[in-house]
């Protein structure tokens, strides 16, 4: 399709992606041509600031520290080895063609971006693509120990939203290798004195001077002890606020505060309402419930989805009167396989949830809250035998029985979905710089690449290709002219009312002496965001929703309760703050939920349906990332809009039934 | 099925590293059976905040088993009586009505008490900035098919690569020894053709920093293999052995 005038409500002056010039497959290498680099020598003179140790923070950070910068790396936990990447099960996408299935970097390229409902920048997608093999190659010098096959060679299996097999694994551990070899490289590197490691640290602000971001504000978690920290950049990968949720798959500590404070120093939050439900995890069961679990997408790849054909049916299974193995073939509905006969289980994740919701709200749900479907792997241990599935999922059908007390290889698993990841996050240009100079965002926490709805194991491809091959080189064209900026004084008077802003923050919290817990506010915030901007969305909801946040803002700012003292490790303190920057997100994603008057991927407005019940675009109007920028507290924030062009490939409506 | 229980608790509180901890009771009614060990600590916690009095400090963070945060030694044990399990994974069906339950940090000269039942492992970290990494930087490295691995030894590699660092090994070890730990990385990287040629090297290296660091030395009890909550095998300690001399006969 012939580059396209998009409508004109989108302000393009405002937002300016960078995006290199000429033919898609070529922007990446013309672009490293010709940018600035830092010479070696210069390199040890530059301090670079990096937040976060996932798969994008380590990674990040040890490469810097290779090529020669002077690294400060952050970590909430009490190792960068805990960071939550570290949770991510199924594996990582290339285009490696091992399989001699026909992929390539372009049908990576087009099945992100088709799986992301064609909302996400072309340049970035193709770039994502182009790098995700060198990835692979990476990983494996590290000795990260993926699957291989009897001759030795490295095996994949497929995921959704593709028709190639491309997924390289560890087990259902693969997150958890790809980040100790990230791990293993940043260590290496701490070894050396190459880069400094701060644990048990959490980020409170980003320090701004003549508008360049140059240092950060944070709380040593151990000793309550407020400090300062000089760079000449700031880079952040603080992963997903999905815990805006409270119930989500996310870690306990994975928080949403480092973007919010991004946000107020002037970055724009993108496209927060994408955010991901996940098809396959264990359903809620109780109001103690902390967090929700993950089954591997993977199992999608031999587990068969269904639910009862007959309410009936249902019904007795919801008493406890029948069993999921009393009903015969034909009294299951394989629901997946019937609304999507080309790809069947393997639908990507946003068309799953939905599918899952359609047929729980219709009456067919099992389990004794009737919100949960059958993933089913009978016929897979007859066809294979049980040696091989547990094999393949040993690990994930180990967890899924400790938490049901069911066994798995007996009776079918039930799964339902759950707030899982976050498209959404802070803006970036094709440089990944947010619009504060100095400052930039990989992983999870950006909003690039996945569009409106992020494809199975690409979050860790994103992840290691932001880290490993794209943020060391662009940062670079930002630090070139920085060697002439001596390294600044954290007695500056940015850092100092930086510091006294937290001060008081803290103080003002600690001084409510309420009568709610921290956790008792989250838990009320996530059940509205749930049942108002979760998998259906629509206008009355979002607006009831925008209602209840400013209730449960005004509730937080009035009834919390935080013991002890700030000066101390104080687990409720480090909750609080992390809450109210919650609320904050939520409301924004409530915001961006409302003002996109279409459906995409994750963002599913119930009043822009196909007759089908699929996702309806509007091309005409929402061919834009929604760009937030803070105008100031208990202020609107004012939208921008980063248009979307689509120059190589033709937008289409989202088929995967033929 | 699901139920509840009634059940009292043990419980370690020490204010800071250098104050003197003590057991504390509490009573919890009504918990339930479904509800993950971390999830009862959570419910006390809150009753606690209720009270106005302060919630119980420990670590955890996935709560799905792989970060290796969560600790606690669980009526004489790490993470519990249940094998393969983190303490994020027990479930409180494992206790019974009216039982007494007793919770402990992590005791090991290596990894001091931070506060209640939170303790610092940063020497692991340690460890692995001695030698657990091969020494390849980012990029230029061969294409990943290259060099075929055996699936044997992948798969044993792989079975090394799940420990997930959170020290069960060494609060179970009488002397307080990290060797099932710095084995299981050894063994992970001598296993693969990529981090075979630094395996000795490496075994040194990471063996040195480990006494440094005021583990205690290995005497094969096996305690180690047996609560590992991945089941990580003390067969790795043999091989860990093996590059070890090979490394003091180069000497």
């Amino acid at each position: 399709m012939a580059k396209k005038v998009e409508s004109t409500s989108v302000d393009a002056t405002k937002i300016d992606a960078r995006i290199p010039e000429g033919p898609l497959a070529e922007k990446w290498s013309n672009y490293k041509d010709h940018q600035k680099l830092v010479n070696p020598s210069n390199k040890r003179r530059l301090d670079v600031i990096v937040v976060g140790t996932g798969l994008a923070g380590a990674s990040a950070a040890a490469s810097m520290a290779e090529m020669g910068f002077n690294v400060l790396n952050f970590c909430i936990q009490d190792s960068p080895r805990r960071a939550h990447s570290i949770a991510a099960q199924g594996g990582i996408n290339a285009a490696k063609n091992y399989q001699n299935d026909g992929d390539s970097v372009y049908r990576l390229f087009y099945d992100t971006i088709k799986g992301g409902d064609y909302r996400s920048r072309e340049a970035n997608v193709y770039r994502l693509a182009e790098v995700s093999n060198g990835i692979i190659d990476q990983c494996v010098a590290q000795g990260v120990p993926f699957a291989r096959e009897y001759g030795g060679l490295l095996d994949n299996r497929s995921f959704g939203g593709a028709q190639v097999s491309r997924t390289f694994y560890a087990k259902g551990q693969t997150g958890q290798q790809l980040l100790l070899g990230a791990y293993s490289a940043l260590s290496r590197q701490i070894g050396k004195g190459a880069v400094k490691l701060y644990s048990r640290y959490e980020m409170l602000d980003v320090v701004v001077i003549d508008g360049r971001a140059r240092g950060i504000i944070t709380r040593n978690l151990t000793s309550g002890k407020i400090e300062r920290f000089f760079a000449h950049a700031v880079v952040v990968g603080s992963g997903g606020y999905g815990n805006t949720f409270f119930l989500s798959t996310n870690a306990m500590a994975s928080n949403g505060s480092a973007l919010v404070q991004m946000y107020k120093k002037g970055a724009y939050f993108a496209n927060p309402a994408y955010a991901q439900i996940h098809p396959t995890c264990i359903p809620v069961h109780g109001d103690y419930q902390s967090k929700l679990t993950l089954m591997s997408e993977s199992l999608r790849n031999d587990g068969r989805i269904w639910v009862p054909k007959s309410k009936e049916d249902a019904e007795a299974i919801r008493a406890g009167k029948k069993k999921a193995t009393d009903l015969t073939e034909d009294q299951r509905d394989y629901y997946l396989e019937r609304r999507y006969p080309a790809f069947g289980n393997l639908v990507p994740r946003d068309v799953a949830s939905r599918a899952a919701k359609e047929r729980c709200d219709a009456g067919f749900g099992v389990g004794n809250t009737g919100l949960a479907v059958y993933l089913d792997f009978s016929e897979a241990i007859n066809r294979l035998s049980e040696n091989v599935i547990r094999e393949r999922y040993g690990n994930l059908f180990q967890m899924y029985e400790k938490i049901v007390d069911e066994n798995p290889y007996k009776n079918p698993m039930m799964i339902y979905p759950a707030m899982h990841y976050c498209m959404g996050g802070i803006w970036v240009d094709y440089e990944l710089q947010t619009s504060v100079k100095g400052l930039f965002c990989i992983g999870e926490a950006n909003f690039s690449d996945h569009g409106a709805n992020r494809l199975g194991a690409s979050a860790l491809m994103q992840g290691l290709a932001d880290g490993y091959f794209v943020l060391p080189y662009t940062i670079q064209n930002y630090l070139a002219d920085q060697i002439q900026i001596p390294r600044m004084s954290t007695d500056l008077s940015e850092f100092e009312e930086a510091e006294k802003a937290i001060h008081s923050k803290i103080e003002k919290i600690m001084k409510i002496q309420g009568d709610k817990s921290v956790d008792s506010i989250h838990r009320e915030l996530g059940l509205i965001m749930w049942d108002f901007v979760g998998m259906g969305r629509n206008k009355a909801g979002l607006e009831t929703a925008l209602e209840k946040i400013k209730a449960v803002r005004h509730e937080f700012w009035t009834k919390v309760y935080v013991p002890g003292v700030s000066s101390d490790l104080n687990v409720e303190l480090e909750k609080a703050l992390r809450v109210a920057d919650f609320i904050e997100i939520g409301e924004l994603m409530a915001r961006d939920a409302l003002m996109r008057k279409e459906s995409c991927g994750g963002h599913f407005r119930e009043e822009y349906q196909t007759p089908e019940g699929e996702a309806l675009r509007n091309d005409e109007d929402f061919s834009f990332a929604s760009c937030w920028k803070f105008t100031g507290e208990g202020n609107e924030p004012e939208l921008l809009k980063e248009p979307l062009d689509y120059e190589f490939i033709h937008r289409q409506q989202r088929n995967y039934k033929a | 099925m699901e139920k509840s229980i009634n059940i009292t608790l043990k419980i370690w509180r020490q204010a800071g590293p250098k104050v003197k901890g003590e057991f504390e009771t509490y009573k919890l009614d009504n918990i339930s059976s479904d509800s993950s060990f971390l999830e009862m600590l959570d419910v006390l916690n809150e009753k606690l905040i209720k009270e106005r009095k302060e919630p119980i400090a420990f670590d955890h963070d996935c709560r799905e088993g792989i970060c290796g945060m969560c600790s606690l030694y669980i009526n004489g044990h790490p993470h519990g009586l249940d094998g393969e399990t983190t303490t994020c994974q027990l479930h409180m069906r494992r206790f019974k009505d009216g039982e007494t339950i007793t919770v402990e940090p992590w005791r090991s000269a290596a990894f001091p008490v931070i506060k209640d039942l939170m303790v610092d492992r940063g020497a692991f970290d340690k460890i692995i900035q001695a030698g657990g990494f091969v020494s390849v930087n980012t990029g230029g490295v061969p294409d990943g098919n290259a060099i075929p691995i055996p699936k044997i030894y992948a798969d044993e590699a792989m079975d090394a690569a799940s420990c997930i660092g959170c020290g069960a090994c060494v609060a179970a070890c009488k002397n307080g020894s990290a060797m099932l730990f710095v084995a299981a990385k050894v063994s992970q990287l001598a296993l693969l053709p990529q981090g075979k040629v630094e395996a000795s090297h490496r075994a040194k290296l990471m063996v040195a920093k480990m006494d440094e660091l005021g583990f205690g030395n290995c005497t094969n009890t096996g305690a180690c293999e047996a609560e590992c909550p991945k089941a990580v095998s003390i067969s790795h300690i043999a091989r860990l052995n093996r590059e070890f001399l090979s490394a003091k006969f180069k000497d």
